[in-house]
């Protein structure tokens, strides 16, 4: 069967379950399989306890979403893994969560060391970080094991390097310990807390997670935002994403000891997230959006008096991440460090900024438009080498965009009067499926949501672009020198949190 | 060498002048609440139950709020049919004890202390901080960090973060303390000579946050660890973190200012 058979889904648009065919276990994985290798893009592959099992196929050329599904008789079945790779991580986390088991799955270990969802004796409470890591042997191999605790302010998680030398032969990534039950949290929502439980998802992202949540309300309950408050999301996104670009390339200048950039981007990250706070009170968006529009509209007058201060923004940004381009010392760091190829990357179904890092013309805002990118399109960022240079490049690619983006809206919201507080949404469609994907600033965040007969959530799955690209990182450092492996890092700058939900 | 030294030159000495002067916050910065009892109608629960976090309950005077749950999202704020909540501008918000962050209508919180005796000769003007992420969304850890940044420049007073635990004076916790960091965060503590302070920083590391009901996290760092200084916020404003920081090491006065 092939894929063309599928529902065709728009990005947010919701599906009755009763449309959307349970298909036969072998029929559901070979389409799936015969999609994925004619490149379409695995984006979610989730269970739920009735043993179904749903795979969103995103066609980013063709600019459609399919969605199809299959309920499994019994836990075991052939896994997709070895013919799919971009479905390791999922069919790893439905095992854990459901107790599936994927047949012929070559890597099939905890994710997030969190205990079963269907409980019994099966499932204890695992050790985190206790599993048989990948080695290689040899004399004078060694392996180098670092965190949960890291130096620095940053997330937990474990990384265990095999090394030869300073030579990273292989690296492997144990997460899972900032697993606190988000998903579990929002079955049977949604609830009061729901909306701040998808603000801290991935709390650095918060503006397209809290987006992504709205809009699965949205499209459950068929209401229909009004424009100007999806042009104020537009600008909060917007926000989030130059404040954390204009942070990372200070990072990345920074670690290789270029201080004058990491210095000023240290403080002008601080000028963007100022300017959230500006809109919403925090500076990290939260309380800004709801679901049928927002919590704080930006008006007229505040949207006129933010302008100024994002021109200046935006003259210190330039000023201070140009001196990079312009620093030998920085280039020659840059280039000869991190390389993840687009070959690679389609194969672990690498999203956002590693991806665009390597050629792959991928975005949400093009591809799937949403929200206000369907009449204000965003242009995506490409780089060719798939290097640190490459990830720092499209940011600062980005980073133009985003001020473009900003600066019109803020224009337009200065010119309109504001919408009256929105209502309460209409009751959510029963029986159904939504999918709703946003660009946040790493990439692709991705939620989705199964409602029972009463419309309430009976499964809610939540994909960082996190989730797709710790893979990459681990790619990365093959035959790299582990010293090189901060910068490496940084160049991804993945969430932990939102990987372990 | 020429670029440099010009964007060294446009770009200026931006280091706040905080404590000296405190830098203005954005209008819409939701810090204390304010609680106006006297408004209240008799048998209105309406901010009780419009609490996500269960914050707010009612006391002999009037609506009681934990500022230790409390998310600072507009849900009793709105729900309150007079208008008898509010959140001000005013960022100081750490207190020393669970007990302190409960704000009872008409009374004034009770703000940090200093720490007493020998901790103040040791720590007062030497504090060093190893950071613990356990189960945060890193939004604490995004405003701890920043304020090590040249806007705020955490050293100049003293304070610093460290890398290695054995160099610590003490710990700064974030996160609800999840069932799997809950063994590093023990090691961590383990690991700092005596004597030694717990910092808990945001809704999650003082009682759980967003995530309070799940069975995956322990409801803070008080579940596993005697904690020094509680920093509420979802997250707290970096102004709030190093309030509480600079009260705590005794360089702060009531108002907010640097004592000379």
């Amino acid at each position: 069967m092939s894929h063309l058979a599928l529902p065709v889904l728009k990005n947010g648009q919701a599906v009755a379950l009763a449309d959307l065919s349970e298909l036969p276990f072998a029929f559901f994985r070979d389409t799936v399989l015969g999609a994925v290798r004619q490149g379409l893009r695995l984006a979610c592959l989730c269970a739920d306890a009735q043993l179904r099992m749903f795979a969103v196929l995103a066609d980013d050329a063709g600019r459609t979403l399919r969605v199809a599904r299959t309920r499994l008789e019994q836990p075991r079945y052939a896994a997709l893994t070895p013919e799919c790779p971009q479905a390791h991580l999922f069919e790893r986390e439905m095992a854990e969560q459901y107790g599936l088991q994927p047949e012929g799955h070559p890597w099939l270990k905890p994710l997030r060391f969190q205990k079963s969802w269907i409980g019994g004796e099966a499932s204890p409470q695992p050790t985190p970080g206790a599993l048989d890591f990948y080695r290689v042997e040899g004399d004078e191999v060694h392996e180098v094991a670092v965190g949960p605790v890291h130096a620095g302010v940053i997330e937990p998680g474990h990384f265990r390097f095999q090394c030869h030398g300073e030579q990273v032969f292989h690296l492997e990534i144990a997460l899972g310990y900032q697993h606190r039950g988000v998903e579990q949290a929002l079955e049977g929502g949604p609830h009061p807390l729901s909306l701040k439980q998808a603000e801290t998802a991935a709390g650095d992202t918060s503006i397209a997670h809290t987006w992504a949540h709205c809009r699965i309300l949205e499209g459950l309950a068929g209401f229909s935002v009004p424009a100007r408050a999806d042009r104020v999301r537009g600008v909060a996104l917007e926000l989030e994403r130059a404040a954390n670009h204009v942070g990372d390339l200070g990072a990345l200048s920074g670690d290789v000891g270029f201080l004058p950039t990491a210095s000023f981007c240290g403080r002008i990250r601080g000028d963007w997230l100022n300017l959230s706070a500006e809109g919403c009170g925090s500076r990290l968006g939260r309380n800004w959006l709801r679901p049928g529009g927002l919590q704080q509209d930006l008006d007229p007058r505040l949207a006129e008096r933010m302008l100024p201060r994002v021109d200046r923004a935006w003259v210190e940004t330039r000023d201070a991440v140009e001196l990079l381009w312009g620093a030998a010392s920085v280039m020659i760091r840059f280039e000869a460090a991190g390389h993840l190829g687009p070959a690679q990357a389609r194969e672990i179904g690498a999203v956002g900024v590693p991806a665009r890092a390597c050629g792959i013309p991928m975005d949400v805002r093009r591809d799937h438009p949403f929200g206000p990118y369907e009449t204000h399109p965003a242009v995506p960022a490409l780089a060719e080498s798939g290097n640190v240079h490459s990830r720092a490049w499209v940011r600062w690619r980005e980073l133009f965009e985003s001020h473009r983006l900003i600066s019109e809206a803020l224009a337009d919201l200065a010119a309109s009067p504001c919408d009256p507080k929105p209502t309460s949404l209409p009751k959510l469609a029963a029986d159904s499926l939504c999918v709703s994907l946003t660009e946040g600033w790493r990439g692709e965040v991705l939620h989705l949501a199964v409602t029972d007969g009463e419309g309430r959530f009976v499964r809610y799955k939540i994909v960082d672009a996190s989730f797709h690209n710790w893979f990459g990182l681990a790619l990365a450092l093959r035959g790299e020198q582990i010293s090189d492996f901060p910068l490496c890092n940084k160049s991804f700058n993945l969430s932990y949190c939102g990987h372990d939900l | 060498m020429m670029h440099i030294l010009l964007s060294r030159w446009r770009q200026g000495h931006r280091t706040l002048p905080y404590p000296k002067e405190i830098p203005a916050l954005s209008e819409r910065f939701q810090g204390l609440p304010n609680i106006q009892a006297e408004r209240c109608k008799a048998g209105c629960e309406a901010c009780v139950e419009a609490c996500p976090t269960e914050a707010i309950r009612l006391g002999a005077g009037g609506p009681e709020l934990d500022l230790g749950r409390c998310v600072f999202c507009p849900a009793c704020v709105e729900a309150c049919p007079e208008g008898a909540i509010a959140f001000t501008g005013d960022h100081r918000l750490a207190t020393r004890t669970r007990e302190d962050l409960i704000l009872a209508p008409g009374a004034d919180l009770r703000r940090a202390e200093a720490l007493g005796g020998e901790l103040k000769r040791l720590l007062g003007r030497s504090l060093k901080l190893r950071v613990v992420s356990a189960g945060g969304c890193n939004g604490c850890e995004v405003d701890v960090n920043v304020l090590g940044t040249l806007a705020w420049d955490l050293g100049r007073f003293g304070i610093q973060y460290v890398a290695s635990p054995r160099h610590a004076d003490g710990l700064l916790i974030t996160g609800p303390v999840t069932r799997n960091m809950e063994l590093a965060v023990r090691k961590t503590y383990d690991a700092v000579p005596g004597p030694k302070i717990v910092i808990a920083v945001g809704a999650c590391a003082i009682q759980g946050g967003p995530y309070y009901k799940r069975d995956e996290q322990l409801g803070g760092a008080s579940s596993v660890l005697p904690v020094d200084l509680f920093i509420p916020g979802c997250p707290p404003h970096p102004l709030t973190i190093l309030d509480g920081l600079l009260r705590l090491i005794g360089r702060l006065e009531d108002e907010g200012r640097r004592i000379s």
